[in-house]
């Protein structure tokens, strides 16, 4: 990524990471108590945690130039929250965005002085692709949640299935890929 | 069942308008909305006709129209003041709280949202302003200015979504310095509803099936013996060594009752062949009852009636049976009832005695009055006196955490029983942060009837605080296990692990018990409860 750019924003890391918290923050219902900033035990406040963590690591990965892939822990686990909180699909994945209008706003002086707007081109498209990954995380997750149904419904009748000898009518290898991630 | 709903990505223009300021509105004025994988399903016309409560009728949480009994209004209000003079913790919750926050932050619900009216204080407000509007002055009067409005169907459906968004976990109260307690106030809110014919399905069915089967999945007395039966079978296989349970034997010492989820589902059911193999080892006198065949009570989530219905058969057993005292498997719930309910509805049990260990001679003192004593309690006290024999090492291929069941941690206090038998039966065990442990333990997420399928997504998000504590555990030590002793967390957890710490797999404390236990005349182990190769001692592994 560019140089100058790169310096521009980690210099600036700490106000962008607080305005891009803040800016999530946002997307959550009124909170007029600002539990998610204030409180910094990160097992009173996992989601609060889980907003550091993600925010830090992908804008980490943005300015290292690192390869972007689906596996990127702090992304599936920031995603994996938002999957379950009540948001549409649009609202979940939003926070990757909010960083192009964080970025903006905090370097504009600096990007017009330094006439870098190239760079802040390449670096929001970075920012896309980042959003792509994150779709199909976003899209996984969902997806599972369908899965734990059926999984869970199975677990229930497990006994009435196997006294009916009917285990191996349901699908066999889902049950054992389960009870192995039960026992390893 | 519902359709599966893919998720359809946003196009860039509707990402570029994306509002990102929610209004700002006041609680009051912030409708209720009814979101799929967010509630549960409304409650059957036939369970409600099975068990005789008002207004049995077809309807979905999701219609406008909710189909209420006309009147319902006067219906309400009546049931809120026939409760403020019959229960007067309800009256104090109701004029006591000062608002100093204490609780706000405190709910699994509300930590995992940021929703405010997951805040214990906010939920107790969302009866206590329709209290105040009716049953005070200041509220008659200054009507919104002192907090107070009208009941209306708004209302209605809030109280619905809100209190069957609360797991009476009490997590709350243990940081309220005044002891209020929002679990009481939900089950209130509960009975209320159910009224006017408003409960869940996961709740009715499960009491229906308890009222007219003596266990919440419906399971009829040959198919509970078939079942245990076949248990028998897969311990012989292992052990070498055929168990021989009885069933409504009259004259036995002991009548054990557990929670049904302990006899269908998995991983439940290896719980139950721990306490199956730790009685026969034993010798101990005691029985199954094929009619007190449920130890759970989801009557306790609908009403106090309820719940006093269905726990009357375990004293009726009791007595018919003629035993001298009763043990309880592991379950959550079950607890809070046995210890705090059971004596004052269905007691004094004066036909029975004092529970004292047959093989230890110990007198339970603690459960003089109820006579029922908690399974981890009784083996505690085994190991405590060098009873059984056990080898840890067939556990080595695990690493153990213990969830507190909400129940039995603040209900009851049983804090210390249940991790002695762990570390007794596991060589490798790691608590959790303190302030995710005992008293202050996180709920599942689907206590008190909510562990249907069809909320799983806020299941998922209620369960996130805990489950957040034991990635951390899984990531620090390589924990790999979650005991616990309650039949809701051994159905719900395989979920919430599967979604936020998959590698980790759920049981009882009495599985591993079991595991580790040394039977007189067995032969060498090789596998585990479930079938599996026990590592390092000579499996086909
Ligand atoms: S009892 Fe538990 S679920 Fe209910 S408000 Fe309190 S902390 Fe939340
Ligand atoms: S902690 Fe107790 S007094 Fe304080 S707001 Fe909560 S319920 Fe009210």
């Amino acid at each position: 990524m560019d140089t100058k750019l790169k310096d521009l924003i980690e210099e600036k890391r700490s106000v962008i990471l607080e305005r891009w918290f803040d800016a999530i923050v946002e997307t959550y219902p009124l909170d007029t108590t600002g539990f998610f900033k204030k409180q910094k035990d990160r097992f009173a406040n996992p989601v609060g945690h889980a907003i550091v963590q993600g925010t830090e690591g992908i804008l980490e990965v943005l300015i290292s130039g690192k390869e972007l892939n689906e596996d990127l822990p702090f992304l599936n686990d920031f995603i994996k929250v938002r999957a379950v909180q009540d948001f549409t699909p649009a609202k979940a994945m939003d926070f990757i965005f909010l960083l192009k209008k964080v970025v903006r706003e905090v370097l504009e002086k600096e990007i017009r002085q330094n006439q870098i707007y190239d760079a802040l081109l390449s670096f929001e498209s970075k920012i896309d692709d980042l959003a792509l990954f994150a779709f199909d995380i976003y899209v996984k997750c969902r997806e599972q949640i369908y899965e734990l149904k059926t999984d869970e419904l199975k677990r229930m009748t497990y006994t009435l299935l196997k006294k009916a000898n009917l285990m191996y009518e349901i699908p066999a290898e889902e049950f054992e890929v389960n009870d192995q991630k039960c026992n390893t | 069942m519902a359709k599966v709903e893919k998720a359809k990505l946003p196009k860039p223009e509707e990402i570029s308008n994306i509002d990102y300021h929610p209004p700002a509105t006041d609680w009051m004025d912030t409708p209720t909305e009814f979101k799929p994988g967010t509630y549960c399903w409304g409650a059957k016309e036939k369970d409600l006709l099975t068990l005789g409560l008002p207004n049995p009728r077809q309807w979905s949480p999701a219609d406008e129209d909710w189909k209420l009994p006309e009147g319902w209004e006067t219906t309400i209000l009546d049931g809120i003041a026939e409760r403020l003079a019959k229960y007067r913790s309800f009256k104090i919750f109701m004029d006591i709280c000062v608002r100093c926050g204490a609780c706000a932050d405190k709910c699994h619900f509300y930590i995992a949202s940021g929703d405010p009216k997951n805040m214990p204080v906010l939920r107790a407000e969302l009866i206590r302003s329709v209290y105040k509007k009716y049953f005070t002055k200041s509220g008659k009067f200054l009507g919104r200015l002192a907090g107070a409005r009208e009941l209306d169907e708004k209302v209605l459906k809030e109280w619905w979504s809100y209190f069957f968004q609360c797991t009476e976990c009490r997590r709350c109260s243990v940081f309220c310095p005044y002891g209020i307690d929002q679990a009481e106030v939900t089950i209130i809110g509960r009975e209320l509803l159910n009224l006017v014919g408003l409960n869940i399905d996961w709740i009715a069915g499960p009491v229906a099936n308890c009222y007219m089967k003596g266990n919440h999945l419906g399971i009829e007395p040959h198919a509970f013996k078939g079942n245990i039966e076949s248990m028998c079978d897969d311990i012989e296989d292992m052990t070498g060594i055929r168990v021989n349970p009885t069933f409504n034997r009259k004259g036995a010492e002991i009548l054990f009752v557990t929670p049904s989820g302990d006899y269908l589902g998995e991983p439940g059911i290896y719980t139950c062949m721990g306490y199956l193999m730790l009685f026969h080892e034993l010798g101990l006198d005691y029985t199954w009852s094929t009619y007190a065949s449920e130890g759970g009570n989801f009557g306790f989530f609908t009403s106090n009636d309820m719940a006093k219905r269905l726990n009357s058969k375990i004293y009726a057993e009791a007595k018919r049976l003629g035993v001298k005292w009763i043990i309880g498997g592991e379950c959550g719930h079950m607890w809070r009832v046995m210890n705090q309910y059971m004596d004052t509805w269905n007691g004094p049990a004066d036909f029975l005695e004092v529970p004292v260990s047959p093989i230890t001679g110990t007198r339970f003192e603690n459960a003089k009055s109820t006579k029922m004593i908690h399974i981890t309690e009784f083996t505690a006290d085994l190991i405590k006196h060098n009873k059984i024999k056990l080898d840890p090492s067939r556990n080595d291929h695990l690493k153990v955490t213990y969830h507190d069941s909400c129940n039995p941690s603040r209900g009851m206090g049983l804090l210390e029983e249940p991790r002695y038998v762990l570390k007794a039966a596991c060589n490798n065990f790691y608590e959790m942060p303190e302030n995710t442990i005992r008293e202050k333990t996180f709920c599942c997420g689907s206590g008190s009837g909510l562990n249907a399928s069809e909320n799983m997504e806020q299941r998922m998000r209620g369960g996130f605080p805990r489950a957040n504590a034991v990635k951390y555990v899984q990531e620090k030590h390589g924990v790999n296990m979650l005991a616990n002793i309650c039949a809701v967390d051994r159905a719900a957890f395989p979920a919430l692990m599967d979604y936020w710490c998959p590698g980790v797999g759920v049981a009882g404390t009495h599985e591993l018990l079991a595991n580790a236990l040394v039977m007189k005349g067995e032969i060498p182990r090789v596998i585990d409860l479930r079938g599996e190769d026990l590592p390092g001692k000579g499996g086909n592994e």
